[in-house]
């Protein structure tokens, strides 16, 4: 199941390891994503942390730690195709993975229904 | 308080197809329509694409002496403007800092229009009119005309399929008046994409159905000012309030060589270009190319062995090279050269750079 922040990140927990990603909602605001900057694995991040930032045309803007961790696994496929933000940002599209996460966060994240109440779907 | 934005004839059609609306310049405005950015944009490199550009402003000057008049408010001479082109001009203040760059076309010996930008028409208005001699005529005709940009390698086809056949096209940099759809036209080879293509103008009330029946044609499709910017920026063309303000002159923005300073004519910021020290050059604007698509933008610091010497003007994705690109000031004492290495400061990070020749992008077609 993911949980989403008010800063528009989704995570997902399975097995102790958080995928992270950004919503379809902000990929979409966002337009044409052009380059992500990933985070370097083994680095730790806070909840509310800023872990990296995704580009388009226009504008770059950060993307913040849902949850506390630490990364594990980036998500390569980003490098070459950030257009793969655009077309899947909830599927194919995460950024990275965490490990060592600290799950009471979890408390402060809403549920999918509760994020699309909040953007006004 | 802010102004409320000012919506273009188009605004309900750019609606209507998904556009997303954004202030420019006081004007609401589209950034994109529902393909995207990179989609517009490569779509006017190999098709052909519409513009509203109805916000920018025109002006018509005209009287016995209007050319005169002209030739000193503008950098750049009227007097040797041949009939029926169009030239690139500069209107400058006493301190040859950049009110605005625009197009001067020359209708007649005694008849001008003149095309500005959007966010400085106010201002341009209070600068020429007093300028003026009293038997020159000056006239705003910004809100009762409607421009269109039709760009694309294609563009010549798509205007042949709608009735002006290539033979009767204007070349680059030259114009024509016609009546075409039934309507009052005029129709400039020129472009701010760097791709063949054609500027034009009509009476604002026809903007909704000229609008329909260029995009009802095969291969056009509507663009928006996100792949207006990022074409003009592969070109390496100024943005006035980026590349150009009051603060800038023509020469440190790359113009110098299309001044004439040679006395005897005199023009309002010549004598400052012309004196060895108020007018040399203070900052040069330099193309940058970056190592990945990761982009510096406007107001970002330039480096040099970690020392700032200049500030990005424009920066983005170039996505015919895909690559990042950008444009910035550098300060005069530092003689950059194509292949130099810079630093563009992003915040966390400071992105390597080469200074790189403009356009960036080498294949455009505006002159094929």
């Amino acid at each position: 199941m993911k949980y989403y922040a008010e800063t528009h990140e989704w995570v997902e927990i399975v097995d102790g390891i958080a995928t992270v990603g950004i919503t379809e909602f902000a990929a979409e605001e966002l337009g044409d994503l052009t380059y992500v900057e990933m985070p370097a694995i083994g680095a730790v991040f806070a909840a509310g942390e800023v872990f990296g930032s995704v580009e388009s045309v226009k504008a770059a803007s950060d993307i913040y730690a849902p949850l506390a961790g630490k990364v594990c696994e980036i998500n390569d496929a980003l490098e070459t195709n950030p257009e793969v933000l655009n077309e899947a940002a909830e599927g194919d599209g995460w950024i990275c993975r965490f490990s060592d996460v600290d799950q009471s966060g979890l408390s402060k994240l809403m549920s999918r229904e509760d994020y699309l109440k909040s953007i006004g779907k | 308080m802010e102004e409320p934005l000012l919506n273009t004839p188009l605004v309900d059609y750019h609606v209507a197809l998904g556009a997303r609306m954004a202030p420019f310049a006081g004007w609401n405005m589209p950034v994109q329509y529902s393909e995207g950015i990179l989609a517009e944009h490569r779509h006017c490199r190999t098709a052909t694409s519409l513009f509203d550009i109805c916000h920018m402003g025109e002006f018509r000057v005209a009287g016995p002496q209007a050319a005169a008049d002209l030739d000193r408010i503008l950098a750049r001479s009227v007097l040797d403007q041949a009939l029926n082109t169009c030239r690139y001009n500069f209107l400058l203040n006493e301190q040859a800092g950049v009110l605005d760059d625009l197009i001067v076309y020359r209708f007649a010996e005694d008849e001008f229009f003149l095309v500005v930008n959007a966010g400085t028409r106010s201002h341009d208005v209070d600068w020429i009119q007093p300028r003026l001699s009293p038997s020159t005529s000056f006239e705003d005709e910004s809100d009762a005309i409607a421009k269109l940009d039709l760009q694309g390698p294609q563009s010549a086809a798509v205007l042949a399929e709608l009735g002006l056949s290539i033979d009767r096209q204007p070349a680059y940099y030259r114009f024509l008046t016609l009546t075409l759809w039934g309507l009052p036209l005029l129709i400039s080879r020129t472009g701010y994409t760097g791709e063949r293509g054609f500027e034009l103008y009509f009476p604002v009330a026809a903007a909704g159905q000229v609008w329909e029946t260029i995009l009802a044609t095969p291969g056009v499709k509507p663009a928006g000012l996100g792949a207006r910017d990022t074409l003009r920026l592969e070109m390496g063309f100024p943005l006035y309030g980026h590349e150009m303000d009051e603060t800038i002159t023509p020469v440190e923005a790359g113009f110098g060589a299309m001044l004439k300073l040679e006395k005897p004519r005199e023009f309002i910021g010549s004598e400052v270009l012309r004196d060895p020290v108020r007018g040399r050059p203070r900052r040069r604007l330099f193309g940058f190319r970056l190592e990945s698509r990761r982009a510096a933008r406007h107001g970002a610091a330039i480096l040099i062995d970690g020392r700032q010497v200049g500030v990005v003007t424009s920066g983005a994705v170039a996505p015919s090279l895909d690559i990042a690109v950008a444009m910035g000031y550098v300060d005069a004492e530092f003689d950059l050269k194509p292949g130099d290495a810079v630093g563009l400061d992003a915040g966390k990070t400071v992105l390597p750079a080469t200074v790189a020749n403009t356009p960036f992008y080498t294949a455009g077609t505006a002159r094929a």
